[in-house]
């Protein structure tokens, strides 16, 4: 199945890919033999989902949870601070420069 | 590799003048001490009026670290730091000391007159002195990442991982440390301990660290983070931890402690009892200074966002874990592992490189951070209760 170079899949039952690169907003894009429309522009070292995620379901990275979602993300969605969350301590963000 | 012999036996791999100020009231004057002699004078000092065993621990260690060759102290005359001990705690170490009391020597003009004459006799006096050869058996490196993206825990702390295996199995003293950024990976790393007593230490030392952090309301997590691609602490957590490499871990330590033999070992900075003085450390320096004061020669620094800080006393080897940022920051920057992102080299490449630079830099080549004269350096508050029985086997 065919994937964009540009993601990188760090252990096999992660429910994300990493970025290796930039991708643009509105471009399509091979995800694991499907083609998916980028929404909005994903920066180097962001994640995309894999595959739909459950609100409530764990997010798997390196082979392990780093959070959990909290609303449904499909696939080829950025994950990120606004639909996953720490299970333990919140994270701290500015608001967008952008 | 060479280095500086002391009297108890451990070898600095540089050899420099610690100017130390012992209340922020004396920061100016130690200052303009050093000022004269940028690269062989190097400024610490800890601002508090108040004392703390912590603190007074810290500069006692710090002051007799293998890099530091003399130390000027300067007092303003009224503060608590107990000054009399540290200067004993330094002779007894076999390096020259001098306090100037600002208050006794008649203000700020005569003071750093009086400093700058003496710091220039030892500069000229340390300058001449004999190397001796030095072994990777007797190096202690320390690691940590600051400036985090999404970049730092696929390229940057995986390769500074590597380079940690390669230096343990040479005999080298390792540590890794932040265990308020190891949340969430407490189960893998126990795993790694060299004892189930150990392990225990190990979990309890980060389940402290969540506690604490909780508490406080914030993670160890940082607005640039986020921009970065980092979502949660437990993510940062893994990237980080990839820092540790592979080897057993052989102890927790808690700042100033020194591990005797080699091994890699893990650094526990976060405050023992209730929360009291704030956040454990408040930028990323104070981790270095930390580590310092447990004797590391130089840091691993590696860096996503773009960090550009060194260090006063030990060497710090910036590595670009981002791409795109080194390209920016490339005067800033020591190693490339971003290369990795697009292909051009592989983590065992970047972890060889990292080893023969700590090898370059301990031979006394100078980091990009030694030679744009960054000497950061920050100590705040805190406290400690010793480490038990089980934390350091053998």
């Amino acid at each position: 199945m065919r994937t964009d170079p540009r993601l990188l899949l760090l252990s096999p039952n992660d429910n994300v890919l990493v970025l290796r690169g930039e991708i643009s907003g509105g471009e399509r894009i091979d995800l694991e033999g499907s083609i998916i429309t980028i929404k909005h522009h994903i920066g180097m070292g962001h994640k995309l989902a894999r595959k739909p995620i459950m609100s409530g379901e764990k997010v798997l990275k390196y082979g392990v949870s780093i959070g959990s979602a909290t609303e449904k993300i499909s696939a080829g969605d950025h994950v990120h601070v606004h639909n996953i969350k720490s299970d333990y301590t919140p994270s701290y963000v500015l608001e967008s420069e952008e | 590799m060479r280095g500086y012999l002391r009297s108890d036996g451990r070898k600095g791999i540089r050899n420099i003048v610690a100017v130390a100020y012992l209340v922020e009231c004396a920061h100016h004057v130690a200052r303009e001490i050093v000022s004269r002699n940028g690269d062989a004078a190097h400024l610490i000092g800890f601002p508090g009026c108040y004392p703390n065993d912590y603190a007074q621990n810290m500069m006692e260690k710090l002051c007799t670290h293998p890099n530091v060759g003399a130390v000027l102290l300067v007092s303003l005359g009224c503060e608590s730091f107990n000054r009399a001990k540290l200067e004993t705690v330094i002779a007894a170490s076999g390096r020259p000391v001098f306090s100037i009391v600002i208050q006794r020597e008649g203000g700020t003009l005569s003071s750093v007159k009086r400093g700058q004459d003496w710091v220039q006799e030892q500069v000229s006096r340390l300058a001449k002195e004999k190397t001796v050869s030095m072994e990777l058996p007797e190096l202690s490196i320390g690691t940590i990442c600051g400036g985090s993206d999404g970049t730092s825990g696929i390229t940057g702390n995986p390769a500074a991982g590597r380079a940690f295996d390669r230096l343990v199995e040479e005999g080298a003293i390792c540590i890794f440390e932040e265990t308020g950024e190891l949340i969430g990976c407490e189960e893998i790393m126990a795993e790694r301990a060299a004892t189930p007593e150990l392990a225990k230490e190990l979990r309890a030392s980060v389940q402290k660290a969540a506690q604490y952090y909780a508490k406080l309301g914030y993670g160890s997590f940082a607005a640039g983070n986020a921009d970065g691609g980092l979502s949660t602490i437990e993510e940062k957590s893994m990237g980080a931890y990839a820092k540790s490499g592979i080897s057993k871990i052989s102890g927790l330590i808690k700042p100033g402690d020194r591990p005797k033999k080699g091994g890699l070992y893990l650094m526990d900075v976060v405050p023992d009892g209730e929360v009291r003085f704030g956040f454990p450390n408040i930028s990323d320096n104070a981790e270095i200074v930390e580590m310092m004061a447990s004797g590391v020669h130089m840091t691993l620094f590696v860096t996503g966002r773009g960090s550009v800080v060194g260090s006063a006393i030990s060497p710090v080897i910036k590595i670009a874990a981002n791409p795109q940022m080194y390209e920016r920051l490339s005067e800033d920057m020591d190693i490339n592992a971003g290369r990795i992102l697009s292909g051009a080299a592989d983590l065992d490449q970047v972890g060889d490189e990292i080893v023969e630079l700590v090898k370059n830099v301990a031979g006394g080549t100078k980091t990009k951070s030694e030679q744009l004269g960054h000497r950061e350096f920050i100590l705040t508050y805190k406290t400690f209760e010793p480490i038990g029985p089980a934390c350091l086997p053998v």
